[in-house]
């Protein structure tokens, strides 16, 4: 990791200008960890918050936009529709960064359709799941991650298997898929700058615990089991651009045991994966599918970048929209002639 | 039934009828029967006649039975008749029903090969030899069906006679001048035509088609694409949409218009329409892109209407402007897909939980609903809310003359927005702070203009969380006044005063084709009416004002409970006892028969 000793970014802003108002959610709640990491990664990233907007649904951690990038706009909307909001508001202005929040009710239950077609259409947007398991704000029904035979004081056993948001994602031909827990910082901000660095929809699924209503240790989203059982796939570094935004293909380099290589993303950026003492190779979806079925097989707790392709186009540029984002076009670029209208009238009459 | 005859029936002295009728065309759904159609409606067209075509077409891709009716109206009403004069009897499953109900000393073409029984005496019977016809034309097999309708287009040319050479330059529009296309088509109409005129030489010829002058410079269009092109021509720039009958056609003109308007020199295009997974998909993208600050629309009927109650709710409380088109069809529920009501009035002015009002405008023609279909999306952005338009089956679905649109006569009203550079003009910004005491604030656009946290919730004026009770009461009385400064900005209503009139309707939409030749049959009945016609909800002063001028006020719809009627009484409970709602639905536009007999009946009590 290349430390960062100085107090600002490539804005010339403190991390400070980076906040935004006070949470509002329990102590100890792992969204508010989140929230931190998406705080720094912005900052390090030297992202001008003027030109990403925030989304989210309904939730706990739905209402965590409120709580970081205080001068980026904001749409909370409803309960597990926001992927449509992305989609028209990033065919509106295609020139911001799109960063979605959600839980896993919000994605897995309500919204679950939505997710999938967001997926599907690949709309460019960095898209998290805060995932405790939980309806939090609610109080505590078992959402579709939560674990199968799992049990609770008031609502008996979820007899049902868990939904893998990540699987999900990989099956939907999403080119970015990734893992993390929001008790490990480090991991979390690295893999939100790639996510940030990377074209198209981009999922990050942070097991986020619920200290409320689902932090009991047999809990797989609690923090003493993420704690015990996190395997990382890879420990994973990003390295910006600096202030030069390159184009260009994304080359991933040989990729072999124990070395660490590096993969250049679209915005000029690099993603450093050292390998652990597994052999999952990122780039490959068969096996990427193989490693989440069988650690739900096993019952391991995964993280890291799970998945990473060659971007696929994006929904705006298969639209073929104009290049001037259309909530920016001037009039006489939407409105057309007196003249386009008589010749309309013409070919009627 | 009333005790007046009425009778539109106005046969010159040799007991003619000219340009004063109704032809159907009873086909079997899926035949292709659509090109016949149009065909005969445009070449009436031409001819000067003022003309009207209605499908009335099952839910069903084949085989079910479908009516296409042509209403001719040298007076140059447009409204549904229920009676027919020329049947071409097309459906053998049908034909026994429709030859019941043809008026009396009306005309039946048939195919011959049916070998029909003639029943009716007081009808003349024209058999054309469909079968052979078409064998003789050498039509492939795929193409037999479809242009065995071009029999009773020939026939009928023949009977009332119109001008063959309209036929052939309708033809030609429609088949996009593609020369073997109209060869085959134009041989059936010939060969149908010269069969009639050498076998029922004889029969009587008491429809007659006329040339007139009465269409010129005019066009005809369907609601659903001169709907299109207003959003085209209001700059629309997101369409999101889901499948529905009857709104599906105005999202294939917006696509087609869209391919002609609005492709930049680059190829690229300024107007992105995205096939939703759903209806709520499709109201969450137009709000994404109406709170980014794009002109966005969705269209849909009933059911879409229903599932986009909670994302209005929120563009109506968060602010966000975007135009929803509902092309109503018959509810509730599925209902009739394919057929038309004004069912949804009250489910959309209220549409969403909690205490949600809505704009919603209300076209009556072609004219208005392309003027509506650009106003719309500068009403969205003056008002920053979500705007409904509320067409319907007859109108957008079905071919409509018109005088030629007019060109927007106002540039693009992009409301109140506030800059990154106003924002260092002015120091501080309220995006809920109603500065000029009309309840519409400043907004900010992402990338634009200052921050702010949009959402649901309660919020202040500077758009932060609050749940006190003060904000809450605060925020709703802004709205209201929002909604009251609506009252002025929307389409004004219409009114036609006649000093003589004891009574008085009230009417909207659609319906306003059969209000009008009511008042004509009422008048003639000895009854004087004054006419109100909303264009756009909420209400406003001169409804209150016309409303005290009668005692007994009509209020005429296409819905089972009289849903404007029940507006007006809530909006105006002073007046409650003057309003008698007349209404009626049963998949039918309404008809100026039943308008007419239905207030004589009340009238003369
Ligand atoms: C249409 C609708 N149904 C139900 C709710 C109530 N509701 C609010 S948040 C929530 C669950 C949120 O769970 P999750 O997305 O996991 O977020 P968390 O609070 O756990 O972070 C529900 C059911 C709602 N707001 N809207
Ligand atoms: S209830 Fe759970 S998810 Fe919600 S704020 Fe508290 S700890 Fe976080
Ligand atoms: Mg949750």
């Amino acid at each position: 990791m290349t430390a960062r000793t100085v107090k600002t970014n490539a804005l010339g802003l403190e991390k400070t200008a980076y906040k935004g108002s006070e949470s509002t959610l329990c102590n100890g709640c792992g969204h508010d960890s989140i929230s931190a990491k998406i705080i720094d990664a912005c900052w390090e990233l030297g992202l001008d918050q003027r030109y990403i907007f925030k989304l989210s649904g309904i939730g706990c951690s739905s209402k965590t936009p409120a709580y970081f990038l205080g001068l980026s706009h904001s749409f909370n909307t409803v309960h597990g529709r926001m992927p449509s909001v992305a989609t028209g508001a990033t065919l509106a202005n295609h020139s911001l960064i799109c960063v979605g929040v959600s839980g896993d009710g919000d994605t897995g239950s309500i919204g679950f359709g939505q997710f999938k077609h967001m997926l599907r259409r690949n709309v460019p947007a960095v898209y998290i799941v805060e995932n405790n398991g939980v309806y939090g704000l609610t109080k505590g029904q078992f959402s579709a991650t939560a674990d199968e035979n799992q049990r609770q004081k008031y609502y008996g056993v979820n007899y049902f298997p868990p939904l893998d948001l990540c699987l999900e994602a990989i099956i939907a031909d999403c080119t970015f898929v990734a893992r993390s827990f929001s008790g490990d910082p480090q991991q979390c901000r690295e893999l939100l700058k790639a996510a940030l660095s990377h074209k198209g929809m981009a999922l990050v699924d942070i097991i986020s615990p619920c200290v409320t209503f689902n932090d009991t240790p047999e809990s797989t989203k609690s923090y003493a089991y993420g704690k015990a059982n996190n395997i990382e796939l890879q420990q994973i570094e990003h390295i910006p651009p600096g202030l030069v935004i390159q184009r260009q293909e994304i080359t991933i380099p040989d990729y072999a045991e124990g070395e660490t290589i590096a993969v250049t993303m679209h915005d000029g950026s690099q993603i450093l994966l050292k390998k652990t003492d597994n052999t999952h190779d990122p780039r490959d979806k068969q096996a990427a599918i193989r490693l989440l079925e069988q650690s739900k097989a096993e019952q391991k707790f995964i993280t890291g970048l799970i998945y990473i392709a060659e971007p696929r186009p994006t929904l705006g540029e298969l639209e073929r929209i104009a290049d001037t984002p259309l909530a920016e076009l001037p009039d006489e670029r939407l409105r057309p002639s007196r003249e386009a209208l008589a010749k309309v009238m013409a070919d009627l009459g | 039934m009333c005790a007046v005859e009425l009778t539109t029936d106005k046969r010159t002295e040799a007991g003619v009828l000219v340009n004063d009728f109704v032809i159907i065309a009873a086909t079997v759904n899926g035949s292709g029967s659509q090109t016949a159609n149009n065909t005969l409606v445009r070449a009436l067209f031409k001819m000067g006649i003022p003309v009207n075509g209605k499908n009335l077409f099952p839910s069903n891709i084949y085989g079910l039975p479908t009516w296409y009716t042509i209403r001719l109206s040298k007076d140059g009403y447009v409204a549904r008749r229920p009676d027919y004069h020329v049947l071409a009897a097309m459906n053998a499953k049908t034909q026994a029903e429709d030859i019941e109900k043809l008026a009396s000393g009306g005309v039946c073409i048939y195919p011959e090969e049916w070998k029909l029984k003639q029943t009716r005496t007081d009808i003349t019977y024209i058999s054309v030899p469909v079968r052979d016809m078409v064998k003789e034309s050498g039509a492939s097999p795929a193409l037999k069906d479809y242009v065995a309708n071009m029999v009773y287009v020939g026939a009928m040319a023949e009977l009332l006679g119109i001008d063959l050479a309209e036929i052939k330059n309708a033809l030609t529009y429609f088949l996009k001048g593609k020369a073997k296309a109209v060869d085959l088509n134009y041989f059936l109409v010939e060969k149908a035509a010269a069969h009639v005129r050498e076998h029922f030489a004889d029969a009587p010829r008491n429809f007659r088609a006329e040339r007139m002058t009465a269409t010129q410079g005019k066009v005809m269009i369907e609601g659903n694409a001169a709907a299109a092109l207003g959003a085209i021509f209001g700059g629309v720039s997101v369409a999101a949409w889901y499948p529905i009958t009857p709104s599906t056609s105005m999202i294939d003109a917006l696509m087609d218009y869209a391919k002609e308007l609005r492709v930049e020199p680059d190829g690229k295009t300024t107007l992105a329409i995205v096939q939703a997974e759903d209806e709520l998909a499709a109201a969450g993208m137009i709000i994404g892109a109406g709170w980014m600050g794009a002109r966005s629309l969705t269209a849909t009927a009933g059911p879409g209407i229903s599932l986009m109650s909670e994302f209005s709710g929120l563009a109506y409380f968060a602010e966000v402007p975007c135009v929803i088109w509902d092309i109503q069809r018959m509810g509730p529920s599925t209902g009739l897909p394919t057929r038309t009501s004004q069912g949804d009035v009250l489910k959309t002015y209220y549409l969403s939980h909690g205490d949600t009002r809505h704009v919603v405008l209300l076209p009556a023609d072609m004219r208005e609903c392309f003027e509506f279909g650009w106003r719309a999306h500068d009403l969205a952005d003056h008002l920053q809310t979500p705007i409904f338009v509320l067409s319907d089956l007859d109108l957008g679905m079905n071919l409509w003359m018109t005088d030629p649109f007019e060109y927007p006569d106002q540039p693009l009203d992009r409301g109140k927005v506030v800059s990154f550079e106003d924002l260092e003009k002015f120091g501080t910004w309220g995006r809920y702070k109603d500065v000029d005491g009309d309840g519409i604030t400043y907004r900010s656009l992402p990338g634009q203009g200052p921050a702010y946290f949009a959402r649901g919730t309660g919020h202040t004026e500077y758009a932060t969380y609050s749940e006190r009770p003060d904000d809450w009461t605060k925020n709703l009385d802004r709205l209201a006044r929002k909604h009251d400064t609506a009252r002025h900005l929307v389409p004004q209503p219409i009114s036609q005063i006649a000093d003589e009139a004891t009574c008085a309707i009230i009417a909207y939409g659609s319906s306003d084709a059969a209000i009008i030749e009511a008042r004509d049959m009422l008048k003639a009945a000895g009854i004087t009416t004054s006419y109100h016609r909303l264009r756009a909800l909420p209400l406003g002063e001169a409804t209150h004002e016309f409303m005290g001028l009668y005692e007994r006020i009509y209020v005429v719809e296409n819905n089972y409970l009289g849903q404007m009627a029940q507006l007006l009484k809530m909006e105006y409970p002073a007046f409650a006892d003057r309003i008698i709602s007349v209404s009626h639905c049963d998949g039918l536009p309404l008809t100026a028969r039943w308008i007419t007999d239905s207030i004589l009946e009340k009238e003369q009590k």
